[in-house]
């Protein structure tokens, strides 16, 4: 009786923990005492979610499963419990079972593994296209549908941060990253430097900048929200200090946003208009 | 039986300065793991330290924070886990338990050792002086060439590297030659414990990935220096070649680490269940499958570098194939203690800890094999939660097993029984609070190797850093009683732990401790 009950307290703490963390209330950004993912706000990131709720029954199930069998030697096969020990070192049947059942297992898990996989992978319509570039120590990035709109963007450091406009200290940048919501996006990642790491936990993305290499992938923004993301492959010095803050919008408020930044930051693009940069340099 | 002769030991510098002999050779590098262990777990300290609150505490910057981690890893993979589990242990049970008098070669046994010593100091040196190394154990490109690391630091951890490998090459050399020719007659290769078969699969994984890790930090210093481009995108080299170079080394590198513990977890379960181990052939297969299929898995660890999706798809396929093999061996230690009559000493604690806790950081390792379901959980705290419970639990609880085990054949002293048991639970809680909340952070998206996190990860991190004390104050407390047990500890008979007939090895007919030169007469195997 008190043997089994303490079985059923573990599979049932186990799994308890699985429930908590699959089903925790998901916002955007990282809050306290967070369990599971933060909010999926993609397709992948959707598919991400549901294969790590199937993946965290199986493994809490396996996990539980071992511990009752601890548990059943500790109290059935104790020196008092059972002075004579057995003999036998083979056992064909079951032998051929734990080799089979935890086959079928991983061909359950591949079975959704590699369709997210290669669902994951990249879009095949991409309606506009996103380039990043990794720098020591900060993003720059460049909208290349936009007559080449390009700016940088960097953290807000400690003792600028406004939390009244919302700000999050080490995740808010000074200049924001705008997408449009329900858009195929394309993401290409570079790196000018050193290695970095796109990463977006919201969006199900991380992709690594690599200096030589153009890296490639896509979202696809659900909900309109303030998302963050941090570099995550060691840079140097200020790798903790280079977030990602993505704004998503709606397409009409994008277009908006887009002739107002074209304005500011018309000194980074590539435009084919003289702008103000012929002059400056004094070119003819 | 010891007669003058067979006892006779050298002076005090020939014999721990000059050693050829295996036993003291073991005992030399159970010392440096152990002097290693309090440098990199003073590391793991000052981290949790820094990470308990939000903000930089402790640290000056993000550099001297990644020297601290490079410093932390590479410490503890080659200056305290392989010099413990295979050094150590190895050096002192492989010849007995095959019935040989010492390694086949015992001067390159010596030089094996002491190569380790000028390598550990290269690597101190190299965080002492400029800014230090702060590249990450994995030494990527270019953070690692001179755009990353102008100064000689870096150089000076590439020659640690160097030398470290070096020293396991000639030592796993030493292993093979020794298990393949050294057997006493009767001792064929399927009688020979496990804890044999697990050191000669890790001296092959050893002899076949560390040249390639050589190749490439060699590739990487002439990079460095000599202009070349290997790794530099500008004159045609590639960053990623260095990180395929690395993992080929680093994956079969990792169970190079856990196969020893595996091999002491078998001696020790079926010691204390008075059976022998359940499907003994099998297990020694289970274990080669895992040394192979090792070779084949190394790009798991590059799932976001840009890899081509089918590559990414077949390496999922290969990486999920291990758990099979880990999972026989699982199940395979539970059936051996199935129908047994169990003695929960110490060493067994530490093992019944070790088959939990190591199955808690393999099915983490099945979820992050997953290629699609990695990209979220790739380089966040998942990854560290999941390394550090195979890797930190795993094998330091392999060799406090071992430790406990032996301590009294090696020592000719056995430990107070109730301060091994106070270690074990002390260790046992203060490790899980240490890397469980971890997997939440991971899922929550908190980097690995940063200094400073966004506020939302306080609570976790401060569990965090309480169990990492509480598993600081429990080394203490074992440190405490190896002195202890080493200077005051009960003399032991030869057979200690009244090891049954069906689980003999060679090590229990021998005093305690055993005699300087063991077998005079050659034992004979039925």
């Amino acid at each position: 009786m008190k043997k089994q009950s303490l079985w059923l307290l573990a599979v049932a703490l186990l799994l308890g923990l699985a429930v908590l963390i699959s089903g925790t209330a998901m916002a955007a950004g990282p809050v306290d005492w967070q369990l599971g993912f933060q909010e999926a706000v993609t397709p992948v990131a959707e598919r991400i979610d549901s294969f790590h709720n199937m993946l965290l029954y199986i493994i809490s199930f396996v996990s539980a499963f071992v511990f009752i069998l601890l548990i059943i030697v500790i109290f059935r096969f104790n020196a008092k419990a059972n002075p004579k020990p057995a003999s036998f070192t083979h056992n064909t049947p079951i032998e051929i079972l734990w080799t089979v059942i935890p086959i079928l297992i991983l061909i359950l898990i591949s079975l959704k593994s590699f369709p997210l996989l290669y669902y994951s992978d990249r879009t095949a319509d991409p309606e506009m296209t996103l380039k990043v570039t990794g720098y020591q120590w900060y993003w720059g990035y460049e909208y290349p549908d936009q007559d080449g709109l390009a700016f940088e963007s960097r953290m807000i450091a400690d003792d600028e941060i406004d939390k009244s406009k919302g700000q999050k200290r080490l995740l808010s940048t000074d200049n924001i990253v705008v997408l449009p919501v329900d858009t195929n996006i394309q993401v290409l990642i570079t790196a000018a430097d050193v290695l970095h790491a796109f990463a977006m936990p919201s969006f199900g993305i991380k992709t690594d900048a690599v200096p030589g290499r153009m890296n490639e992938t896509w979202v696809r923004i659900t909900k309109p929200g303030v998302y963050y993301g941090q570099c995550s492959e060691l840079c140097g010095k200020d790798h903790a200090y280079m977030p990602i803050e993505i704004h998503a919008v709606s397409k009409k408020e994008f277009n908006a946003w887009i002739k107002k930044a074209k304005k500011e930051f018309a000194l980074n693009s590539y435009s084919d208009e003289p702008y103000e940069l012929a002059q400056i340099e004094g070119v003819e | 039986m010891s007669d003058h002769h067979e006892d006779h030991k050298p002076g005090f510098f020939t014999r721990w300065f000059c050693s050829t002999n295996h036993k003291d050779i073991g005992t030399l590098y159970l010392i440096f793991a152990i002097v290693a262990a309090l440098v990199g777990g003073g590391f793991s300290m000052l981290m949790r330290m820094e990470l308990q609150e939000p903000g930089l505490q402790y640290v000056a910057d993000g550099q001297m924070w990644n020297v601290w981690i490079t410093a932390h890893g590479l410490i503890m993979v080659f200056f305290v886990v392989m010099p413990a589990l295979i050094g150590g242990f190895g050096n002192w049970f492989v010849p007995i338990m095959i019935g040989a008098p010492d390694m086949a070669f015992p001067r390159m046994n010596n030089i094996s050792f002491w190569l380790l010593v000028p390598s550990l100091l290269l690597l101190a040196a190299s965080a002492m002086i400029g800014p230090g190394a702060g590249t990450g154990w994995t030494v990527y490109p270019p953070l690692s060439s001179k755009l990353g690391h102008p100064g000689m630091s870096v150089d000076m951890a590439i020659f640690a590297l160097h030398l470290a490998g070096a020293s396991s090459i000639l030592g796993a050399a030493n292993f093979i030659t020794t298990i393949f020719n050294m057997r006493a007659p009767g001792m064929t290769l399927h009688k020979m414990p496990l804890y044999v078969w697990s050191i000669l699969v890790t001296a092959f994984l050893l002899v076949l990935s560390l040249p390639v890790l050589g190749g490439a930090i060699t590739m990487l210093l002439t990079d460095r220096n000599f202009g070349t481009a290997f790794f530099a995108p500008e004159g045609g080299g590639d960053p990623l070649l260095f990180q395929h170079l690395f993992w080929f080394f680093g994956h079969p590198e990792v169970y190079i680490i856990i196969l020893p513990a595996f091999g002491i977890i078998s001696q020790v379960v079926s010691t204390f269940s008075k059976k022998p181990v359940f499907g003994y052939l099998p297990m020694a297969y289970a274990m080669i499958a895992i040394g192979f299929v090792g070779f084949i898995v190394w790009a798991h660890h590059m799932y976001t570098v840009g890899m081509p999706v089918d590559a990414r798809a077949y390496f999922t396929a290969a990486t999920m194939i291990i758990a099979v093999p880990t999972g026989i061996k699982i199940f395979s230690w539970i059936a051996t203690m199935w129908g047994g009559s169990i003695e929960f000493k110490t060493p067994m604690l530490f093992v019944m800890g070790f088959i939990f806790l190591f199955t808690v950081g393999g099915v983490t390792g099945v979820v992050l094999a997953n290629a699609g379901m990695d990209t979220p959980l790739h380089d966040t705290y998942y990854v560290v939660a999941h390394f550090h419970y195979v890797l930190s639990i795993g094998a330091v609880f392999g060799i406090y097993a071992g430790w406990y085990y032996w301590i009294g054949k090696m020592s000719g002293r056995q430990y107070p029984e109730w301060s091994g048991k106070i270690h074990f639970w002390l260790s046992f809680i203060g490790i899980n609070m240490v890397f469980f909340p971890q997997h939440f952070l991971g899922l929550a998206g908190m980097p690995r190797r940063y200094p400073d996190y966004p506020d939302a990860f306080e609570g976790w991190n401060q569990i965090s850093s309480y169990g990492a004390y509480l598993t600081g104050a429990a080394t203490v407390w074992f440190l405490f009683f190896a002195v202890w047990t080493l200077t005051r500890g009960r003399k032991v008979e030869s057979n200690y732990w009244n090891v049954q007939p069906q689980c003999m090895t060679l090590e229990w007919t021998l005093s305690s401790p055993p005699p300087f030169h063991q077998f005079e007469i050659q034992p004979k195997v039925k």
